[in-house]
């Protein structure tokens, strides 16, 4: 077969909804696309457990701490079925640490935002993981079989979080004054940052019908985030607060929320490292891999020293 | 061949616009294997392949195991395997492995029209 014989049978493959599997031939394009996006995503739900880590030391309860503690041990397991995911398309699981050290590589830029106050743990389930939710439910039906397998697992246990979230937001709005403030103003401050998750809007990413075409991706940045505006402008009534948008409005023509401009600005500042935690969030993962280096060579010296221990008593 | 890389920002940000940094990281002396697990999630059902995992040794891909894939109960009981032990099928023989068996219907039960008053059968 020619290579564009090859090109037809892969795209007739994705267009019949066959996913695709390791060993199956794919562009090298599709191979790139999908090992940058997979290794990106492992590294926001590690680089994720960084912001809340900061509050489970200082959880308002035993049972809030057992939670949090559950649940960033969720997002671990979470970055190690993406790495693996984006393992089998050939780039080893060091390389990607690597780039993600380096810079290289990047993570939600949600996490470069600090967490300042306990309430900003339930506004991060309900909101961020909410918006995450929204990118990982398409994701499931996403073309590489591996990717997909990881996000149907990731989507099961990803439903807590954000309940959680949800309902420790509930009880702060239902506490006092002080109480009530704190759940306000964590709001306030997540609010944009969650709606910027989603990416750039259509009409600025101009190179997007190939992920489309090749159903890595299966809706576009403004659906998605339509979705979660229209889901949260709903769910906000319960909690009794305000979303910081004075432009959000019912469209009943449209039958879905309007809401007001994202300040492109400062995504952008984020995204090139200029956010309030980037250095911090990076330091903290250089630091982690640093120290854990020594537990890392001792572990495979050991074992090594087992092998050469049994194949002598063999021998 | 020009393919355009599609840019979607959420844990996908492209290349040109991030901010790299000088910083190395020295390489580990060694790298722990990559290891398959397997996990019957209950008594009477085979073990299912549900992912990998990188280990230095079997004992430890085996807690690790127990610690990524059974969180809230999904198993009682787990295979690791090192992954290179494991020998796969090529997709592009898949012709030759599989295709002798696409055109022996009779080895179906639907191949056989039988009366009606022989139910069950």
């Amino acid at each position: 077969m020619s290579i564009q014989n090859f090109e037809q049978h892969f795209q007739a493959q994705i267009d019949n909804e066959i996913k695709i599997e390791p060993k199956d031939w794919m562009p090298e394009a599709y191979r790139k696309t999908n090992i940058r996006q997979i290794s990106q995503h492992a590294h926001s739900e590690i680089v994720g457990m960084l912001p809340e880590g900061n509050w489970i030391s200082r959880a308002p309860s035993l049972k809030r701490k057992a939670i949090l503690i559950a649940k960033a041990q969720d997002e671990a397991g979470h970055g190690l079925y993406l790495y693996s995911a984006a393992e089998t398309l050939g780039m080893s699981r060091d390389e990607m640490i690597a780039d993600l050290h380096s810079g290289k590589a990047k993570y939600s830029s949600i996490f470069n935002y600090p967490t300042l106050s306990w309430a900003d743990v339930g506004a991060i389930g309900w909101l961020v993981d909410g918006a995450a939710i929204m990118n990982q439910v398409m994701l499931t039906r996403t073309s590489y079989g591996p990717y997909a397998r990881a996000m149907v697992r990731i989507c099961k246990e990803e439903s807590f979080h954000q309940r959680q979230g949800f309902e420790s937001l509930l009880v702060l709005s239902k506490g006092t004054a002080e109480q009530k403030a704190m759940c306000q103003d964590a709001i306030n401050r997540w609010w944009w940052p969650s709606l910027m998750m989603f990416g750039p809007k259509d009409t600025e990413s101009t190179n997007s019908d190939q992920s489309m075409k090749w159903k890595i991706k299966r809706k576009t940045n403004d659906e998605l985030r339509q979705n979660f505006v229209d889901m949260i402008a709903e769910q906000i009534k319960v909690l009794g607060m305000k979303l910081p948008d004075n432009k959000l409005n019912w469209n009943e023509q449209r039958k879905h929320y309007d809401f007001g401009e994202i300040n492109w600005d400062e995504f952008w500042a984020v995204v090139k490292g200029n956010g309030p935690c980037n250095k911090q969030r990076l330091a903290a993962r250089r630091k982690a891999h640093e120290e854990g280096r020594w537990v890392r060579e001792a572990a495979m010296a050991y074992t090594e020293k087992k092998k050469s221990k049994s194949s002598l008593e063999a021998a | 061949m020009n393919i355009k890389i599609t840019k979607y920002y959420y844990g996908d940000i492209p290349e040109e616009k991030s901010a790299g940094s000088t910083y190395q990281s020295a390489q580990d002396a060694t790298t722990w294997p990559l290891w398959e697990i397997f996990i019957r999630s209950k008594q009477g059902l085979d073990h299912k392949h549900v992912g990998s995992l990188h280990a230095a040794d079997a004992a430890m891909a085996m807690e690790n195991a127990r610690d990524v894939y059974t969180r809230r109960q999904e198993g009682v009981s787990i295979w690791v395997v090192e992954s290179k032990y494991i020998t796969a099928s090529n997709p592009e023989e898949a012709g030759e492995l599989y295709e002798p068996a696409v055109d022996k219907i009779y080895r179906h039960p639907t191949f056989y029209i039988l009366p009606d008053e022989v139910n069950y059968m």
